[in-house]
């Protein structure tokens, strides 16, 4: 336990470090965050309550989403072309036989890095589109606690679903369009581009079902407080059931992957 | 020949020798191209879903959206293909293989605009295309020769515009080697923005994107002209017609800022 978390912090000093490129993510997520905020004004001009949102809400989920872009790594950015990469170039032998296991090892990785994204590149972000814009952002600290519960349930499913494209790499060598794939899977259906809420009918319900709804849409329904009681449990139940079977899975897969591995030279 | 024509060859060299490098793993070419054809269009399906909703956004029918979406984003992806990798500069200025580039008998621009040439892009100019050709053929607007010349004009001057963003994103980085994500928000931003109608946005956003990032000459007046509307700024009518002057003065001033970069350039020395 101990040595996971010796990984984690180091997952989350090593993206400390680069602080000017945080600043600069922090300004280009602001500037979408812009960007979106007035769309989002003009579609809810014409249709008020449109996904059930009014439109502080409305505009809370562009900020938020802005905020958490990076932290559940919506756009890339994680570990997992760097898994690819150790992958290709045969490095991965030598995480192979670490006295860790693999995927603990990179889970607490990616938590670290979460967290500092959370808080390097999510607060400035929202603070600028609160002071901006009027949102709909609780006063109750407890909901506050919720969310953060949904976020870090967020990001483990990020994780889960990122480690398994990674670990693709081992049958396919060059793994760049699986990672595209992925990509476009988790920009549309984790709500980034338009609350899944706003998906009409039968498709809109199958969106809010996958497992890339835990990683966005979910969260901030709960902040927003869209899930009442015991609803915000079930929310939280939804992320957890999607991050178990997905980290199962990764694991099926690490131990076939495992047993294909031949490492050249000598 | 001359200069340029050596500088030329030189891009079509480098270029070919990226194309060759990505066809080693075909396969994996043609999935990349379909996913940069499928994330642009992923943001035309939520314009789609929008206006599944509403019937106007900010007084914009869809064709009339699908004009400004089509022109962003073919001129974003020619710019994109020819010089998008220019980003990469801080990277090689950090690791110091940027000094590479400066003892190679071709000028430093074409291998800086050609690293890592991405073929794949040319899936977002399909995409694009695809777009601007349906909206150009719903939209209201009778379209004389001089008008479909205004059009390919505006492409490609919004490709020039955007070229001189990307241009001066990688003169940004000789200072700020960590930093290249400020220039998405000019690059990926501002295609995302041109893609609404400037009626949606607060008028100092549209005033920024007009006299500080002059983006709004890539396709908002142009195609506001041709469209036969009033622009929120009332601008005089000639400003539709200045994308090409806007375009050579936005590359001359990048152009100079990536000569003082290089001029500022001290190896890492390692």
């Amino acid at each position: 336990m101990r040595l996971y978390a010796a990984v984690a912090m180091s997952g989350f000093r090593r993206y400390a470090t680069y602080r000017i490129a945080t600043a600069a993510g922090v300004f280009t997520n602001t500037v979408f965050g812009f960007v979106l905020a007035y769309t989002f004004i003009a579609l809810w001009h014409e249709r008020p309550h449109l996904g059930g949102y009014d439109r502080a809400q409305a505009l809370t989920f562009v900020w938020v989403s802005q905020a958490l872009l990076a932290t559940v790594s919506l756009l890339g950015g994680g570990f997992q072309e760097e898994l690819q990469e150790r992958v290709r170039n045969g490095d991965i032998a030598i995480d192979l036989y670490r006295p860790a296991d693999l995927q603990l090892w990179w889970l607490a990785a990616d938590l670290g890095r979460a967290g500092f994204q959370l808080l390097g590149r999510g607060v400035v972000p929202l603070l600028a589109g609160a002071l901006h814009f009027e949102l709909a952002l609780p006063a109750d600290p407890l909901r506050w606690l919720l969310f953060l519960c949904a976020v870090l349930l967020a990001v483990v499913v990020g994780f889960a679903v990122h480690y398994l494209v990674g670990l693709c790499a081992f049958w396919l060598l060059d793994g760049a369009g699986v990672a595209m794939v992925s990509q476009l899977l988790c920009l549309f259906f984790s709500g980034s581009l338009l609350p899944l809420t706003v998906f009409p009918g039968l498709f809109g319900a199958v969106a809010r079902a996958l497992p890339w709804a835990a990683m966005l849409q979910v969260p901030v329904d709960v902040l927003l407080g869209r899930h009442a009681g015991w609803g915000a449990a079930g929310a939280l139940a939804f992320q957890a059931g999607w991050a178990a079977v997905l980290l199962a899975l990764g694991r099926l897969t690490q131990a076939r992957a495992t047993r294909k591995v031949v490492v050249q030279g000598g | 020949m001359g200069e340029r024509g050596h500088a030329l060859r030189a891009y079509g060299l480098i270029a070919a020798m990226w194309i060759r490098s990505t066809m080693a793993y075909r396969l994996s070419f043609v999935l990349t191209a379909l996913g940069n054809f499928a994330v642009s269009a992923l943001d035309f399906v939520a314009i789609l879903l929008m206006f599944s909703h509403i019937d106007a956004l900010g007084g914009f029918t869809l064709p009339e959206v699908a004009l400004l979406y089509g022109t962003t984003c073919t001129s974003f992806g020619l710019a994109d293909l020819l010089l998008g990798n220019a980003d990469r500069v801080g990277r090689r200025v950090r690791d110091g293989t940027f000094d590479q580039f400066l003892v190679r008998p071709v000028p430093v621009l074409v291998q800086v605009a050609a690293d890592r040439f991405a073929l794949r892009r040319i899936g977002r100019i399909g995409q694009g295309a695809l777009v601007l050709a349906w909206g150009v053929a719903r939209v209201d607007v009778e379209w004389t020769p001089g008008r479909v010349l205004f059009a390919v004009v505006m492409v490609v001057t919004g490709a020039a515009i955007f070229a001189a963003v990307f241009l001066a994103g990688a003169a940004f980085q000789f200072w700020a080697a960590d930093a290249s994500e400020v220039a998405n928000s000019f690059t990926f931003g501002g295609c995302t923005l041109l893609q609404y109608p400037p009626t949606v946005f607060a008028k100092e956003l549209v005033r920024g994107a007009t006299f500080v990032v002059p983006l709004a000459f890539v396709n908002w007046l142009p195609a506001l002209w041709l469209l036969g509307r009033d622009d929120p700024l009332h601008l005089p009518g000639w400003a539709a017609f200045c994308g090409p002057a806007v375009a050579l003065l936005l590359l001359g001033l990048s152009g100079l800022a990536w000569r003082a970069g290089i001029r500022s350039y001290r190896s890492t020395g390692s």
